[in-house]
């Protein structure tokens, strides 16, 4: 029986069942789930007799998180759409168009009412009744409305979905906003990014059609997994932050050293989200803004990304770094060391494991107040 | 009898496009091409810091990202005169070399392969012969009998699931398509396989650049990226090495397989080489630069006029004036104010949406004119600009597609007049695609040479003066002749307009009421079935149409007023 089961699993999914327990082994760990958890998200895709239904929209948007997710590699965008999901409207992927796609639309919104998975990519025009952005005659603002009403969960993919975006700063000449601003009453979960990280949505999805709800959110409906700690607190930098070692400057000694990049207008003290821990595209090892040596700018966080000038400091939400840490060769048992300096080293260590006691406290207090409890 | 077709929204491209055209005994008699979303971003970024200006300009596009940020900082660079280590010049030529062959890649296979690829006929197809056929074409090693059978055996299973997704409304059947089951397969297994090779290019571009898409590298005056090989956290020779790794496997499938399965489709549609022409102005900028101050180039540019390459007249460097003062957008028929055709750095624009007008006003996009005419601008362009030019790599490429094209068609006599149609510009692409990969293997080795020179300068730090300065920069971008224009004042940006690609070829109408080159390159074109344009979609899809990059505007004066005639 079993081999029959996984030869079906195979036709169907057109992949081993032992690479599939790994793929999803892999897709618990990013989103902080157990073993167990694993096993469970990979019942419900082999037991489902029908992939789940995605209706996508886009609006005014450079198509960032699309393109983010064509670099999804755990799973492909080939593994999603022929496997995971049914993909049923998506512009950018669509093998017909105009009334066809248009159509192909509706029947599904039709046939799947109440069961669908609503993705926005982009933010909606509402200034003059949303003529800036139209599609098939009718407005974004209108889609995105006729879409959501029967939607089973709305996921906004990208900054720009999620809180406006780029286009929504300064004076917002088009009065753009995020797709939870124009649906009141309705829960819309928030991946924000400029682009936004592929796995943060893959692991949504795969947590949606897994468990039948959408995962633990923040105040600002951002799942907790992804967005629940400051990118500072993460950081590989950080070190260099806590001793006051600092780039001034592209290229001066400190910044050839790698140092932190506090002083050039990082936003990783005041930005919400999981870049270096997830990293992009695949590579491993520093492959983020910060690992080429760029401040991160924000892009994620409404309010900062392309509102903060580039190069302003950042308003840190943790703690400033202690002025002095102890000596490590002057702790107790340091080899040495006479008993009597032995001895003073530990109590001015006290002192400063106090001091560090009381940052840590800050630390959990920011996280409190933001978004994470979880730890 | 004329029949209205409209085909909105166009699907497989980036953004939002609304194409109209009306058939006569199946035939398109007149084409209007509309960009159907405005965002505004440059009059964001008047009064910003002209250093940051890429990061919200690289937002034009996601598709083209890197573009406009490199060229961002170029045209700023361009405003202060002032100089930009070669190290810094490598790594972003680097970055936007993969990025294009990237570009190329998911263009052909995923966005337009479809039109002539008919999936559903894949089913049908014998895997041994499939295979006999790739392994005579190319030694690409995902080409056998076992490969292509898997790939059908997935295919099957993806169909009888009945959920077709993004491939139900697909025009499977359509009297247009002429591909034998066996080269179906082949292309869907390429489609599938080419998903993944794309992001070899996508991990050169984030290694450098920190992720992909939308980089963060860039610095007006340089680079992000320190170079210093005793260190474990900045640009070292074990990232330079990655870098090396993956160019070396894009390179295997572009020139294996992309040049291969363009000619080789291509060989069942040489109809379409009859089809598509239109605006046969060519304008190609050139690129790669090698030097600090931007004046000389790897990759050569210049003008064509009438398909004529007698005519070429280059263009050789960064400011270059008969670049800058030929250059001129109207509105008359697009959602703004104004008639007369304007230079960039004195553009007006006011908003003034009407709905679609036939006879009016129909699109967000402007219609850009170079010496006071229309201009085609990409892949093709390029092509035949390098070609007068003298370039030997694009001569050897064009050879070689040539070659493919006559010996599967079965050697029939194949003028280069066919390469002005719809089949031109694919094929183009993979000539480009090719000059592309070994453009970018030698910026690499030019890095790795200037690093061991002892040069490991990255940065210059811009000084921004009291007053007016003005500067723009160009870029040839995987859809064409790309620019840049900024007005700075007391360091601050004053004005800010891009003229783009998409902008060039999917203008409306102009001020003297010609079409653009999306709207004449429809004209002749057959339609079969109103119903079912998928012959509007090949001519279209053939310039890769990008039309969030395509509309911009700027204000100089700040005002707000939009009137609202219809809706």
């Amino acid at each position: 029986m079993a081999i029959h089961k996984n030869d079906q699993f195979e036709q169907r999914l057109g992949v081993s069942r032992r690479d599939f327990l790994k793929f999803c082994t892999g897709m618990a760990a990013t989103i902080g789930l157990s073993t167990t958890d694993a096993l469970a998200m990979a019942e419900a895709v082999e037991g489902a007799a029908k992939r789940p239904v995605v209706i996508w929209l886009h609006g005014q948007e450079c198509t960032g998180p699309t393109e983010s997710l064509l670099r999804g590699e755990h799973p492909t965008l080939e593994r999603l759409i022929l496997e995971m999901i049914s993909l049923d409207y998506h512009q950018t992927l669509d093998a017909g168009a105009g009334h066809d796609v248009e159509h192909a639309k509706d029947a599904s919104m039709a046939a799947n009412k109440g069961k669908y998975l609503l993705v926005i990519e982009g933010s909606i025009p509402t200034k003059d009744g949303g003529i800036y952005c139209k599609i098939a005659g009718k407005t974004m603002l209108q889609h995105t409305q006729e879409a959501a009403e029967h939607a089973a969960a709305i996921v906004a993919f990208g900054s720009c979905a999620s809180w406006g975006g780029v286009q929504s700063t300064g004076i917002n000449p088009t009065e753009a906003q995020g797709a939870q601003a124009v649906l009141p009453g309705k829960t819309v979960l928030n991946l924000p990014g400029c682009p936004p990280n592929p796995y943060n949505f893959l692991a949504t999805v795969l947590h949606f059609v897994t468990f039948g709800k959408l995962p633990e959110l923040d105040e600002q409906n951002r799942p907790k997994f992804a967005y629940g700690r400051l990118i500072h607190e993460n950081c590989e930098r950080r070190p260099h932050f806590d001793a006051g070692r600092f780039a001034e400057e592209f290229g001066d000694e400190g910044h050839a050293k790698g140092w932190c990049l506090y002083k050039l207008g990082c936003k990783g003290p005041e930005t919400y989200a999981n870049c270096p821990a997830v990293e992009f595209n695949d590579i491993g090892g520093g492959t983020w803004p910060v690992g080429v040596g760029h401040p991160c700018f924000g892009c994620a966080e409404e309010g900062v990304g392309f509102t903060k000038p580039l190069f302003s400091l950042a308003d840190v939400k943790t703690h400033t770094p202690p002025n002095e840490f102890p000596l490590i060769d002057q702790r107790e048992n340091a080899t040495g060391a006479s008993t009597g300096a032995a001895a003073l080293a530990g109590a001015v260590g006290g002192a400063v494991v106090g001091a560090g006691a009381m940052a840590a406290k800050k630390i959990g207090d920011a996280e409190n107040n933001s978004s994470d409890n979880q730890g | 009898m004329t029949t209205r077709i409209t085909v909105d929204p166009v699907t497989r491209i980036e953004g939002h496009l609304r194409i109209d055209v009306e058939v006569d005994e199946g035939k398109v008699t007149k084409a209007w091409s509309s960009g159907q979303m405005w965002r505004g971003i440059e009059k964001i970024l008047v009064g910003r810091d002209p250093r940051e200006a890429w990061l919200f300009t690289q937002r034009f596009c996601g598709v083209c990202t890197t573009v406009h940020a490199i060229i961002s900082v170029r045209a700023v660079e361009n405003a202060l005169g002032m100089e930009v280590p070669v190290n810094a010049q490598l790594v972003r030529n680097i970055i936007q070399t993969a990025h294009a062959i990237q570009d190329h890649i998911v263009h052909f296979y995923h966005l337009s392969a479809v039109d002539w690829v008919d999936v559903v006929s894949a089913l049908d197809a014998d895997p041994k012969k499939a295979a006999q056929l790739a392994e005579s074409l190319s030694d690409w090693h995902l080409n056998g009998p076992h490969e292509m059978k898997a790939v059908q055996d997935r295919l099957k299973a993806f169909v009888s699931s009945g959920q077709l997704g993004p491939f139900a409304s697909g025009y499977w059947g359509h009297p247009a398509m002429k591909l034998p089951p066996e080269v179906n397969l082949l292309a869907v297994a390429h489609y599938l396989q080419a998903l993944e090779v794309q992001n070899y290019a996508n991990k050169i571009v984030a290694i450098l650049g920190g992720k992909s898409p939308h980089i963060q590298n860039l610095a007006v005056g340089g680079i992000s990226n320190s170079i210093n090989m005793d260190s474990q956290s900045v640009l070292n020779m074990e990232r330079l090495m990655m870098t090396k790794g993956w160019i070396d496997k894009l390179d295997h499938f572009v020139k294996t397989t992309y040049m291969t399965d363009v000619p080789a489709v291509g060989a069942f549609y040489l109809d379409w080489a009859g089809y598509g022409k239109g605006v046969a102005n060519y304008l190609s900028v050139p690129d790669c630069p090698q030097d600090s101050k931007g004046t000389v180039f790897d990759l050569p540019g210049g003008y064509i006029e009438n398909g004529d390459l007698s005519t070429f007249k280059p263009i050789t460097s960064h400011g270059d004036p008969y670049f800058r003062d030929g250059v001129a957008e109207s509105s008359k028929h697009a959602w703004y104010e104004g008639d007369a055709a304007l230079h960039p750095y004195y553009g007006e624009t006011e908003p003034q949406y009407t709905d679609f007008q036939d006879e009016g006003q129909y699109s967000w996009v402007k219609a850009p004119t170079f010496y006071g005419k229309r201009a085609q601008v990409g892949p093709l362009a390029n092509v035949f600009v390098m070609v007068a030019s003298g370039h030997e790599g694009t001569k050897k490429y064009l050879d070689g597609a040539m070659g493919t094209l006559r010996t599967v068609a079965g050697n029939p006599d194949i003028p280069i007049e066919a390469l002005h149609s719809t089949i031109g510009r694919h094929a183009a692409r993979a000539v480009r695609c090719g000059v592309m990969m070994d453009t970018l293997k030698q910026q690499w080795q030019k890095l790795i040479d200037n690093i061991a020179t002892g040069d490991t300068d990255t940065f210059n730090p811009p000084v921004f003066p009291k007053g007016e300065v003005r500067g723009f920069e160009f870029h040839e971008a995987p859809r064409g002749a790309l620019s840049h224009w900024v007005v700075i004042e007391d360091g601050k940006i004053k004005n800010y307009q891009a003229v783009v690609p998409s902008t060039w070829n999917s203008g409306p109408r102009d001020q003297n009421d010609e079409i653009g080159p999306y709207e004449a390159s429809l004209m002749d074109n057959p339609v079969a079935d109103p119903e079912k344009p998928l012959e509007v979609l090949r001519t279209v899809h053939s310039f890769d149409p990008c039309i969030a990059c395509a509309i911009h505007m700027v204000d100089t004066e700040q005002k707000e007023i939009v009137k609202v005639k219809a809706l």
